[in-house]
């Protein structure tokens, strides 16, 4: 078994984050800093119509007055606003049509991280809006989902084009003041996605947001607007990478969603943002506000996450559950290995009738890394037969590492119906010697265990995100058994 | 195929195998009996690999090389199989994802390429038939949830997928009806070819009148203290362990 551990150990310190890589694109940046100068400053970049820097500069004021919360069960080093920059470029013209105009280098990288930004026919179930650093560089499929009145386009593009949409939604879900990280968002948001799938569509193939990092000292301050409209159907994908460095950096990024009646969102992440290295030097500071309303009556949003990336990752994808009969779930399956950690999970708010919530969260933790479920539901008044499950494992790889769990629950309904189990286990080394004995060796024994582990949630998973989903998994959690 | 010599081994310090000297030669099935606490699983435990018993002294060749050297999974894809005592449950693993990736591991050994889906799934179906398990067990996860049977009929089924040189068959009746221990022993007798060995460990001798061995060992105290043909498993069931214990002791005495 030592020999076992050798090697994995050294295979893991020469393989490492695959996406680590940097490119070389020429950017425009701004002075790192932040101030009400900075603010209008980006949004004079964007060339934004007075309304938005209002909303703003609104936020800006709003976030002075506030503090970070001290509540999550994570160790944040402090954060210097000062010294971060808050919008980078690359100098091309933003989100072309033409594949063309697209600088060169930046097709190679986002071609070396296995994102399509042709129209290629094999991937012909995928569009692809693709983000680096603060802009969107190309939303792929446009035209084609156009023909079904399907808007899926840059939030800078939506801001231009579709006015009306964008100031009826943003802010709906999650406003300006909901939280700190949020009102920062609200005040230097860069870009991001909006989508807006009209009355009674089946948007036909994925949408999906692949962010990217590049630059150094930068921050990145997406917003994603998704907006299901009565009796339509969408499914979004959502991956983010970036490259491997030593100091910290920070995304913090605001996702709403709103379903209207018979409407259905499913939602996915694969999140594999640079975790730092095994000292646990450097690595993205992932601090997100995810929420979803279930608007209508029988409308239902799903969130679906793998969390394998981030030095520290702070994100509660949400459902208000507002509409009758409203269905919200969240699936979610968070891997903290070296020293990362991760306190994450949901809130389900139920305030409509007969709505229900379902909660799988699925935690490992390896190395020395510390592993937090935090979840809320909550049951209002007149919410009437409202039935809540929650499942929340949690599994440990060695014994540096650790699982928390914090459930909370508030009724105040008497009809309501709120089941919650939780399991922590240790792989066993019997489990790993009875497949060393079928010959699967300790590595690929314990990628096994662990993909049977979370398959629940991988199961949720659109297939070609499920595959990657497997494999990122096994990777990022290498060399932590011996 | 398998020379033992002198093997000793210990665990948590504690001496279990005091010299054991084993031959099993292609095509021979060796039955090891013996009480409780005699060392039968210990010595299992030792061919497959197993970290927990430190091995203080003697030998293991098999196929000419030093078995003790090998790590566990190259053990197993150089044809040594276990069927577990307590056979292992793992959440959330299809029996099919499970079978698959080990019978692929053994190819990749043999320099074969992995076999197709529709491939796979064929050879799972012939086998499932040759050793009777319900087709449905197929599709459950890894033993979780199987009755002690079905957990021994899926370990017979796995001996079958992966076809060993030499399969050890570990307390494999323990637990089994009547009819499990017929179909258990059905599938030992299907797989067994004259190039493929076995050593079946039991307490009783009900498994061997099934499973006909043609040497049968008698393991007390951590040593083989009686090697005779199958009519010695006869003469145990009889006799019970009393009489060997009283001979060793004699012997000691005298």
């Amino acid at each position: 078994m030592e020999k076992d551990q050798d090697k994995i150990l050294s295979e893991v310190t020469t393989g490492e984050y695959k996406y680590g890589f940097y490119s070389d694109i020429e950017m425009e940046r701004i002075p790192k800093g932040l101030s009400e100068d900075v603010v209008r400053l980006i949004s004079a970049k964007k060339m934004e119509p007075e309304w938005l820097l209002e909303f703003r500069l609104k936020s800006y004021r709003h976030w002075l007055t506030m503090k970070m919360p001290t509540w999550p069960n994570l160790k944040i080093p402090a954060i210097n606003y000062q010294e971060i920059i808050f919008y980078a470029a690359p100098k091309q013209r933003t989100n072309v049509n033409s594949l063309d105009d697209i600088d060169p280098e930046l097709r190679k990288t986002f071609d070396k991280l296995g994102i399509p930004l042709t129209e290629q026919k094999h991937l012909a179930g995928v569009a692809v809006d693709a983000v680096i650093d603060s802009v969107s560089v190309k939303t792929t499929f446009k035209e084609t989902l156009a023909e079904m009145g399907i808007i899926f386009c840059s939030f800078s593009d939506a801001v231009k084009e579709y006015p009306d949409l964008v100031k009826r939604y943003m802010g709906s879900v999650v406003p300006y003041t909901d939280n700190f990280f949020a009102t920062l968002n609200s005040a230097v948001f860069s870009d991001g996605s909006f989508c807006y799938i009209p009355k009674g569509v089946r948007c036909p193939m994925e949408l999906s947001t692949y962010f990217r990092i590049n630059s150094a000292n930068t921050g990145q301050f997406e917003r994603t607007l998704l907006i299901a409209d009565e009796e339509s159907y969408v499914s979004y994908l959502e991956g983010c990478t970036a490259p491997s460095r030593d100091e910290n950096q920070l995304h913090a990024a605001i996702v709403e969603i709103v379903a209207e009646k018979n409407a259905e969102v499913k939602y996915s992440t694969v999140q594999n943002w640079y975790p730092g290295d095994k000292e646990g030097r450097g690595g993205i500071f992932n601090f997100v506000t995810k929420r979803g309303m279930c608007k209508g009556e029988n409308s239902k949003i799903s969130w679906t996450q793998i969390e394998t990336g981030s030095a520290i990752t702070w994100k509660y994808p949400s459902c208000i559950l507002r509409g009758d009969n409203s269905t919200g779930e969240f699936y979610s399956v968070a891997v903290t290995n070296n020293h990362q950690q991760a306190d994450t999970g949901t809130k389900m708010t139920h305030i409509g009738k007969n709505t229900k919530s379902t909660i799988v969260s699925k935690g490992i933790s390896a190395g020395m890394g510390q592993n937090s479920y935090r979840g809320l539901v909550k049951v209002l008044k007149n919410a009437t037969n409202a039935r809540n499950y929650s499942q929340c494992d949690s599994l440990l790889l060695g014994d540096k590492c650790g699982a928390h769990t914090f459930p909370y629950i508030e009724v105040d309904n008497q009809t309501a119906i709120v089941e919650h189990e939780a399991t922590t286990s240790k792989i066993g080394e019997d489990q790993i010697f009875y497949c060393n004995q079928r010959g699967i060796s300790t590595e690929d024994a314990i990628g096994l265990i662990v993909n049977g582990y979370a398959r629940e949630v991988i199961n949720k998973l659109p297939m070609e995100f499920a595959v990657e989903a497997q494999k990122l998994l096994q990777i990022s959690l290498e060399g932590s058994v011996g | 195929m398998l020379i033992i010599k002198n093997l000793k081994a210990s665990i948590a310090g504690k001496c279990i195998l005091k010299g054991i000297s084993l031959n099993v030669k292609p095509g021979e099935i060796h039955a090891i009996m013996g009480p409780n606490g005699s060392g039968k699983s210990t010595l299992a435990a030792v061919l497959v690999g197993r970290e927990f018993v430190e091995i203080t002294e003697g030998t293991v060749t098999y196929l000419g090389k030093n078995l003790l050297e090998m790590a566990a999974e190259d053990r197993a894809k150089e044809g040594i199989f276990l069927g577990f005592q307590y056979p292992i449950e793992i959440p959330g693993v299809s029996m099919v994802n499970f079978m698959k990736t080990a019978v692929n591991e053994h190819r990749k050994f043999k320099g074969l390429e992995p076999l197709s889906a529709s491939d796979f799934l064929k050879m799972m179906r012939e086998k499932k038939e040759l050793v009777e398990i319900d087709s449905k067990l197929a599709n459950r996860s890894v033993n979780e949830g199987f009755s002690g049977g079905e957990k021994k009929k899926n370990e017979i089924f796995q001996m079958a997928m992966l076809e060993p040189k030499l399969a050890i068959l570990d307390e494999t009746d323990s637990g089994l009806d009547i009819d499990a221990l017929r179909i258990v022993a059905n599938g030992v007798n299907k797989i067994k070819r004259p190039d493929n060995s076995f050593i079946v460990i039991t307490h009783y001798q009900r498994l061997l009148d099934y499973i006909v061995p043609d040497v049968v060992h008698v393991l007390y105290d951590g040593r083989i203290v009686k090697t005779a043909g199958k009519e010695l498993a006869l003469e145990l069931e009889e006799k019970g362990y009393d009489w060997i214990k009283k001979e060793v002791e004699n012997n000691i005495v005298a």
